[in-house]
């Protein structure tokens, strides 16, 4: 076995030897019952104090949201100024300019929703104030925010009948002190001691060996890098993200972050079984969402180690497979690896350039985003799990003419309403978005834009169009990573991924929350001989058969004039 | 609502105070004991600065050992991928005459001892690495450039390789940086 596969095996064996024992925690500590972080309540009952928040105070499903939305509104707002006037404030040794109206408006949208698309580069778009005090603070508050959500999930089903989702402050509060924080700590810590830079100094300049003038982007990164991975958020430092060597200085730290992007994706399924109290739904959940996984990464693997047919044609050797746009010190195979996790948990950081990688691994990818349900962000990749299955519930119930339910609650009209239009909104957004982007690609190239429609794209054909697909599906799925020959930061596309990159995040949070807190206040119905039993594996099959037909019949045709049909113009 | 809008903002301000300050700062001052004292590891010959160990320069001159190609010419005040997909016409062509280039200058070689990262540009435009076959194919022309003998390059890229994590996992591999340091000692 090559050492490049067993770098693989072994960061998805530590993630799981990780989140297993990581989910039993999060169920007892959202639970409020004791736990060993319990020393972090001083520090708790200081800020809810200062904040003048009582944590005990019940909310039912409709105040939970509004807390929510309050608090990221908030942030939507501020931020935006900040952006638009950071040349004005402190920290930027490197004098970077303000941002232009579009582009904040397109940034803060997307650091605000967990996505971090990142039509700036960080070298010279951001200073250290923003890159700290907007995007680093919304790495955590976004990413506590979905977990947040998601725990008000758990509550609903925890109780027999309930109006009581749980204090929404309380669980934001808990999941930044009680784990991202904490995490972030030790992560930060192993970077900067493997070559991240974590000083506040600003670019230095050298003669390098031959004599040229260079100039090096520096700065606090570590900090920043350790949450972007931990709160699935993505938006690294620099430009290259964790393919930038500062970023990510070699393969242990390529482990860590890669790890660290997944353990608690991994570790909020298992805990949904242990806090409801249904250890087995956990289980077949992470079965489901493992097998998913498993699709797409091997696939993915086989075809970036397996090379580029065009270059093959050549007479070039590949030893370890396709290498544009990657780095030779993690190799193919930890490429795809991660190009596979980062789109499935909706990270979107990567550590080799995407828009580089074979046809079928883009289509891995891809797949990988519009199905948005395989563990997924934190707490939210629940959330877009959640109304999968209330579809398939639906679908069993249709099947042997029974009232559908849940977890002893009847899933009537309503809460089917509310699933099917989030389940809708996803391929409305992507294809629109695309169609529109190329319409006005091919109709409109010339328009008198600060930037030409016609230059928007780095590569012809099948691949220019999949580049444009890649940056709607992202958007949408909260993701962030992208095919970044795109020319992204212009008028079009800051303002249209900005409007799809908040609707795909709030509306399938809002639509689960409100679908539990519905079904949670009605009355419980005792299991019978004719219960639909969501804890077994031929329920397990049934959610997966679902997903795959839901999504296949929205982005098949999508997918087929991308990456597939760029697949069949290779040479064989 | 009003109640909700004033603790947004409340807890707004008291967690940019931990963790836009507390958390980096404490970081921060943490990194001052590492290598690079937190500013990145750097490389000093005879007192003088010539680089960062992480971050690849630009070496093209025939008595050194070169990186692989840049999209951005090893400017390290950025950073960036070529992004040119695997079927773009104009890439190929352009990979195809960094084969030629390289067949140039190493004219003992055949096509087929080229590794693929050699004749590719790396996902950061920074890549301080090549792998040990990338070292190999260069040896020839490094050692008559500076009028060694081969055994005493080799001897020299050897010592330069760097195994496996653990001797485990992930690729092998070797700093260029380092290794052409390591070369013009050799010479005095």
């Amino acid at each position: 076995m090559n050492t490049e596969l067993l770098g693989i095996i072994a960061s998805l064996f530590i993630t799981l030897l990780i989140a297993v024992p990581l989910g039993k925690y999060l169920a007892k500590m959202f639970a409020g019952e004791k736990v060993w972080t319990d020393f972090m309540q001083p520090l708790e009952t200081g800020l809810f104090k200062l904040s003048g928040i009582n944590p005990k105070e019940p909310m039912n499903w409709k105040q939970f949201l509004k807390a929510m939305l309050t608090i990221n509104i908030l942030w939507l707002v501020y931020g935006f100024f900040i952006l638009i006037y950071q040349d004005k404030l402190p920290l930027n040794p490197d004098g970077n300019p303000g941002m232009t109206p579009d582009l904040a408006f397109n940034t803060i949208i997307s650091f605000v929703v967990n996505c971090n698309l990142q039509h700036y580069s960080g070298e010279s778009g951001a200073t250290y104030f923003t890159q700290h005090f907007i995007f680093m603070f919304l790495h955590f508050t976004s990413a506590a925010t979905g977990i947040a959500s998601a725990i008000a999930i758990f509550k609903a089903f925890r109780d027999k009948t309930t109006t009581d989702l749980g204090n929404f402050w309380n669980y934001f509060v808990k999941a930044i002190t009680r784990l991202l924080l904490p995490l972030s700590i030790i992560i930060a810590l192993i970077l900067t001691f493997n070559g991240t830079p974590s000083s506040y100094a600003g670019k230095d300049q050298f003669i390098s060996m031959q004599g040229d003038t260079v100039n090096v982007s520096r700065g606090p990164a570590a900090q920043m890098i350790a949450i972007k991975h931990v709160g699935t958020n993505g938006g690294g430092w620099f430009g290259a993200n964790s393919t930038h060597p500062l970023e990510n200085p070699n393969y242990f730290t390529n482990m860590v972050e890669i790890i660290s992007q997944f353990i608690i994706p991994v570790a909020m399924i298992l805990a949904f079984g242990y806090f409801i109290r249904r250890k087995k739904l956990g289980w077949v959940i992470f079965g489901v969402m493992m097998t998913g996984l498993l699709m797409l990464l091997l696939p993915a693997i086989f075809s970036e180690v397996g090379g580029s047919s065009a270059i093959a044609k050549m007479g070039i050797t590949q030893h370890t497979g396709a290498m544009e746009g990657k780095e030779t010190r993690f190799g193919p195979a930890a490429t795809a690896y991660w190009s596979i996790l980062t789109t499935v948990t909706s990270t979107g950081s990567v550590n080799g350039m995407h828009d580089s990688t074979m046809p079928l691994t883009g289509a891995w990818q891809l797949l990988a985003m519009m199905i948005n349900g395989f563990f997924g962000g934190c707490g939210v990749g629940l959330l877009n799990y959640f109304i999968y299955l209330i579809i398939a519930v639906f679908i069993s119930g249709l099947m042997v003419g029974r009232t559908p339910e849940f977890l002893g609650h009847k899933v009537e009209a309503r809460e089917v309403k509310i699933a099917a239009l989030i389940t809708l909104l996803s391929p409305f957004m992507i294809m629109a978005g695309t169609a529109l982007a190329t319409y006005i690609f091919t109709s409109h190239a010339n328009a008198a834009w600060t930037v030409k429609p016609s230059v928007w794209l780095n590569n012809p054909s099948f691949h220019g169009f999949s580049e444009m697909l890649y940056e709607f599906t992202s958007a949408n799925a909260n993701n962030g990573s992208g095919f970044e020959g795109l020319g992204d930061n212009n008028i079009f596309w800051n303002v249209s991924t900005g409007f799809v990159l908040i609707l795909g995040r709030f509306l399938p949070i809002i639509g689960p929350v409100a679908i539990a807190g519905l079904l949670a206040q009605k009355k419980y119905v005792p299991e019978s001989a004719g219960t639909l039993k969501v804890d077994t594996v031929t329920f397990g099959l049934m959610t997966f058969a679902v997903i795959l037909v839901l999504n296949a019949l929205s982005y098949f045709p999508a997918l087929a004039l991308g990456p597939l049909a760029e697949y069949f113009s290779m040479p064989k | 609502m009003k109640t909700y809008i004033m603790q947004a903002i409340r807890l707004t301000l008291v967690l940019t105070v931990l963790l836009c300050l507390i958390y980096p700062v404490i970081i921060s001052f943490a990194g001052k004991l590492s290598k690079g004292e937190g500013n990145g590891e750097t490389i000093t010959v005879n007192g003088k600065v010539v680089g960062y160990a992480n971050i690849g320069q630009k070496f093209d001159k025939p008595q050194y050992f070169w990186g692989r190609p840049s999209a951005v010419n090893y400017n390290a005040a950025g950073s960036a991928g070529s992004n040119k997909g695997p079927s773009n016409p104009d890439y190929l062509k352009e990979v195809s005459n960094r084969i030629d280039t390289l067949l140039k200058y190493h004219p003992y070689l055949k096509k087929g001892d080229i590794p693929a990262e050699m004749v590719t540009a790396s996902g950061s435009g920074l890549d301080p690495d090549i792998s040990p076959e990338a070292a190999k194919i260069q040896i020839r022309r490094v050692a008559a450039n500076r009028k060694l003998n081969e055994q005493q390059v080799t001897e020299l890229v050897a010592r330069h390789t760097e195994n496996p994590l653990f001797g485990l996992f992930g690729p092998p591999k070797i700093n260029v940086l380092k290794l052409n340091v390591a070369l013009d000692e050799l010479k005095k």
